[in-house]
């Protein structure tokens, strides 16, 4: 039963909805490089408050966040050695390891 | 003389090719366009490996080979936007797991008794072919003239080379049609009638009805297959692999679903995972069991699929005659009315021998291939499905 | 006991599984968030600046009725199907993987209710412009979640364009999180405005409170506000380093000589709103419409053509939260066995009927215009996913929809189409017509080859997974995790 009657079952999340006041900080791994955000951004949060605006190799350019909802997927990081996750979607995690994707 | 070829998938596009090629006046009609169906809803298999000694692996040898100078001809002569047939002879793998050795052991031998080129892979030779297949495949075979190609392009270019040749494209749907002495004269369709002195029912699955429309019903019935489409990624798979349990769905009656894997990469990066064979007439919901008996087995196949995301599924409609063979040549009665159907999963694959077929029946050409074990007069044909 | 399962935790989903729960239902809801709320509800107290969220006391109560309900976050709905009644009775069958977003092995959910409120939204619809893919540019959406969800802002100095009211409250957002808006660009002119309401968005009835704050907002940032006017061409290297801006007549054509360059390096656009379909699609909800706009039929209890299935929200049409909620309460009421007269429909039917109307002059106003594909070059990339041209569609437009993609790869990459759909859409109506003066028989101009077996009046709608899965998760245990009482 993954679903808590009476709660949201929030994945990944620190945070929980709404009433956790404090946000702390998080680190993640990109590239190898530490770079810090606010506990509950997404992983596209952390990587745009640290200046980035694109992180993955398309046919042509680069890109980063665009739809920032989930939908256009342009946003794909690999994260913990998974492929194809959406930035935007994704909480960030203390320690997540995040490596850029490139499309051949 | 003028033909009809009435269906633009593939074995339509390409008797339309050799017969306008060979100098008839063909229009090709479709009641959507070119490769609207199964041609655009399949896999683009050109394979020996699943076919056991019999006529349709001699149809299938001979297409194998006349396959590699047409889709070199039809990339050389595109036009415009014209995309490629991505043809590729990138060979085939066929794996057994533990028990299943022999029979795909004793398969391959009789395959090189008809000169299917079948070498069974050593544990380094395979490790270097396939390297992320699964350590518990028993046994693999090597099919170096399995092949490859991108179904929808290639349809397009066989119907763009065959209007370079003359022929005609109709978009309209055939409704019935006018005879004269026996012979069918005339064939009416929603964009008025066409004058012909013959007509090759190329509908594919819905070659039964146009068969009745046009005075012949035949027994073709649907075969629905499910395919899935993953997220592009770098290649990880480089063959065609394949479960040897294909071979036994391929001749199969049986109504359930029956999955066996079959796994290829493609050129824009995504893997094809086929398929599912289930005989539920024209049903367009397929619902989820195919796809996840699909992914079960591709993911023993190849484990790294577990992480891999599913992007899309299609289905498609397969033509079988009950005796799974494919109905090509004349009508017994209707003159001048000649089909291409049935040819199951693999139209793509057959469809230069059929047209070779089509041609050597309605103009007389030459073929060296026998016309008698395909012709639509054997018992349990002409009748309505 | 009636089961209800909610697709989606937005205004409509949220106010569905409140009534449902209130009308003694079994309630089960399915979101793909991380936490309820969807794309209105985004704000994260102590993260966030709370000056960007409207409306937090109903969500507030919302969650606090969500007590009552099993909730699935983190739920990747892929499929969802019914049962015909049988041994077991019939039934809506849902299949999710649930866990962190595009995680690797999640938990299997299959959830069987005795009725479905589709309440999956809408995403933003940005049409494609020269340049639009370089980073920077972002949707208006897109934008607006950064600011309320993360906090940060898409760029320092932000461009906004696009059509309709939805751009002011992401300019007001923008500028919360520190970005100087260099400008709001409104596509629509003063006769379409006024043909719908009055000269200015916000001057509108119902929602003039709203939007006179937005208005209020624009002026203390001296946010500059321009209508018939849009973004052409978006300017750089490797990231945004300015657009191009341009007046559009009331077809949205560019006017040739009033380009002017703006300096910036973000630019949010926000043409306006897709709905999300491919659940009503896939359960064969008729859906009306073309590639204007196609949206789930629903009757006056909210009702699809399919009896267990009810619809609320954007995916019946574009109208905002408040038309959402009420939307989301009278399907929520009906889905758990109330009757259409029933007194506490009452009050949300009121509503719904007012925001009906809103809906339409919204359209009147706001809706896309067919001058629009003036501004792109013919290697303009019009599909994100597989990097493709417009000249590479137009080469192929005469043949069939699927033929094309295939040909093309339009539509075929990781967003299935979710992103440039309707642009590839009106681009091949656009070339069949120019092509032939006329249609060819059997290829319909609204791109869906209706001639086609099973192609309908759908275009890219039909996706066969409701969302991307990872082939390890199909299998799993497959016993419902609700429902057995």
């Amino acid at each position: 039963m993954s679903g808590a009657r009476g709660a949201t079952a929030a994945h990944g999340s620190s945070g929980a909805h709404g009433s956790s006041g404090a946000h702390g900080s998080v680190e993640i791994l990109v590239e190898g490089e530490t770079v810090a955000g606010r506990a509950g951004q997404t992983i596209a949060g952390v990587l745009l408050g640290s200046g980035r605006v694109a992180w993955r190799g398309a046919q042509q350019g680069e890109r980063g966040v665009f739809c920032g909802i989930g939908v256009c997927h342009d946003c794909l990081v690999t994260v913990n050695g998974v492929e194809g996750v959406r930035a935007c979607q994704r909480e960030a995690v203390h320690g997540d390891r995040v490596e850029r994707e490139v499309r051949g | 003389m003028r033909i009809a070829v009435i269906g633009a998938g593939v074995v339509g596009a390409a008797c339309a090719l050799e017969l306008a090629e060979r100098g008839a006046e063909v229009v090709l009609v479709d009641r959507v366009g070119i490769a609207a169906e199964t041609s655009s809803r399949c896999e683009g298999n050109l394979l020996v490996s699943d076919k056991a000694p019999g006529p349709e692996a001699d149809l299938a040898i001979h297409s194998n080979a006349r396959w590699r100078a047409l889709a070199d001809r039809l990339d050389a002569e595109r036009t415009g936007g014209q995309p490629e047939t991505e043809f590729e002879a990138k060979g085939g793998v066929v794996v057994a797991f533990p028990g299943g050795e022999e029979a795909l052991r004793r398969f391959a031998a009789a395959q090189r008794g008809i000169g299917i080129r079948a070498e069974e892979l050593d544990a380094e030779r395979l490790l270097a072919a396939e390297p992320h297949l699964s350590p518990e495949v028993a046994l693999a075979i090597h099919y170096p003239d399995d092949a490859q190609l991108q179904p929808s392009n290639t349809t397009q270019a066989l119907a763009a080379a065959a209007v370079r040749h003359g022929a005609r494209l109709v978009v309209a749907e055939v409704t019935g049609s006018r005879a004269e002495a026996g012979r069918i004269a005339a064939i009416e369709t929603t964009a008025g009638a066409i004058e012909v002195d013959a007509v090759v029912n190329c509908a594919g699955p819905w070659a039964g009805e146009l068969g009745r429309r046009l005075g012949a019903p035949l027994d073709i019935r649907p075969r629905r297959g499910v395919i899935l489409v993953t997220t592009p990624m770098p290649q990880r798979v480089f063959h065609k692999v394949y479960d040897a349990d294909y071979v036994g769905a391929v001749g199969s009656g049986d109504a359930a679903l029956q999955t066996s894997t079959v796994v290829e990469s493609t050129p824009g990066g995504t893997v094809l995972i086929g398929s599912s064979r289930e005989r539920v007439g024209f049903d367009e919901h397929p619902g989820v069991d195919p796809v996840r008996a699909i992914a079960a087995k591709a993911t023993r196949l190849f484990p790294f699929l577990e992480e891999t995301i599913l992007l899309r599924s299609y289905f498609g409609f397969r033509p079988y005659a009950p005796d799974h063979l494919p109905v090509i040549g004349e009508d017994p009665r209707v003159g001048g009315l000649f089909h291409a159907t049935g040819h199951e999963g693999a139209g793509i694959g057959l469809a230069p021998a059929t047209a070779e077929l089509v041609a050597h029946a309605v103009l007389g050409a030459p073929t060296s291939l026998d016309p008698v074990p395909f012709l639509p007069g054997r018992p349990g044909i002409g009748v309505a499905a | 006991m009636t089961r209800v399962a909610v697709l989606g935790a937005g205004p409509a989903g949220l106010a569905a599984a409140e009534a449902a729960l209130a009308a003694g239902a079994q309630v089960t809801v399915l979101d793909e968030g991380a936490r309820p709320g969807g794309q209105f509800w985004r704000h994260r107290p102590g993260l966030t600046d709370p000056r960007m969220q409207h409306g937090v006391r109903r969500f507030e109560q919302l969650q606090s009725a969500l007590a009552g309900a099993v909730v699935h976050s983190g739920a990747a709905v892929w499929s969802v199907e019914l049962r015909e009644p049988g041994e077991r009775g019939g039934a809506v069958v849902l299949r999710a993987a649930v866990g962190p977003a595009d995680g690797a092995r999640r938990e299997a959910v299959v959830v069987e209710a005795d009725a479905l409120v589709i309440a999956t939204g809408a995403h933003d619809l940005a049409l494609p412009i020269p340049g639009w893919t370089l980073p920077g540019v972002t949707t208006a959406g897109a934008a607006q979640a950064l600011a309320k969800r993360d906090g940060v802002s898409v760029g320092r100095r932000t461009l906004v364009a696009g059509a309709g009211p939805f751009l002011l409250p992401v300019a007001q957002s923008l500028a919360l999180v520190g970005s100087t808006v260099v400008g709001v660009h409104e596509a629509s002119r003063i006769g379409a405005l006024a043909g719908g309401w009055l000269p200015k968005p916000w001057q509108l009835l119902g929602k003039s409170a709203e939007l006179a704050q937005y208005a209020g907002a624009l002026a203390r940032h001296r946010i500059p506000y321009r209508i018939g006017s849009g973004v052409v061409r978006v300017l750089g290297d490797e990231r945004v380093e300015g657009a191009v801006v341009a007046q559009l007549d009331a077809d949205w054509r560019p006017r040739p000589g009033t380009e002017r360059v703006i300096e910036c390096d973000a630019v949010a656009l926000g043409h306006g709103f897709t709905p999300r379909l491919e659940a009503a699609v896939m359960l064969g909800c008729e859906v009306t419409g073309d590639r204007r706009g196609r949206f789930v039929v629903v009757d006056d209890g909210q009702r699809t053509t399919q009896p267990r299935v009810f619809a609320a929200g954007e995916v019946t049409g574009i109208g905002g939260a408040d038309a959402a909620l009420a939307e989301g309460a009278i399907a929520g009421y009906r889905a758990a066995g109330l009757a259409q007269d029933d007194e506490r429909l009452h009050a949300a039917l009121r509503v719904r009927d007012r925001m009906r109307r809103f809906a339409r002059r919204l359209e009147t106003a706001h809706g896309i215009r067919p001058g629009w594909t003036a501004w792109l070059d013919d290697d303009t990339i019009i599909c994100r996913c597989e990097a493709v041209a417009k000249r590479a569609i137009v080469e192929r437009a005469e043949v069939p929809l699927r033929a094309m993609r295939l040909a093309t790869r339009a539509g075929l990459g990781p967003c299935q189409a979710r992103t440039c759909g309707r642009a590839v859409e009106a681009i091949v109506a656009e070339a069949r017509v120019s092509a032939t003066g006329v249609t060819a028989a059997g290829q319909a101009v609204d791109g869906s080859d209706s001639a086609a077996p099973g192609g309908g009046d759908l275009g890219f709608e039909r996706r066969p997974l409701l969302a991307p899965v990872r082939l390890g998760e199909l299998g799993g245990a497959d016993r419902p995790t609700c429902g057995e009482n």
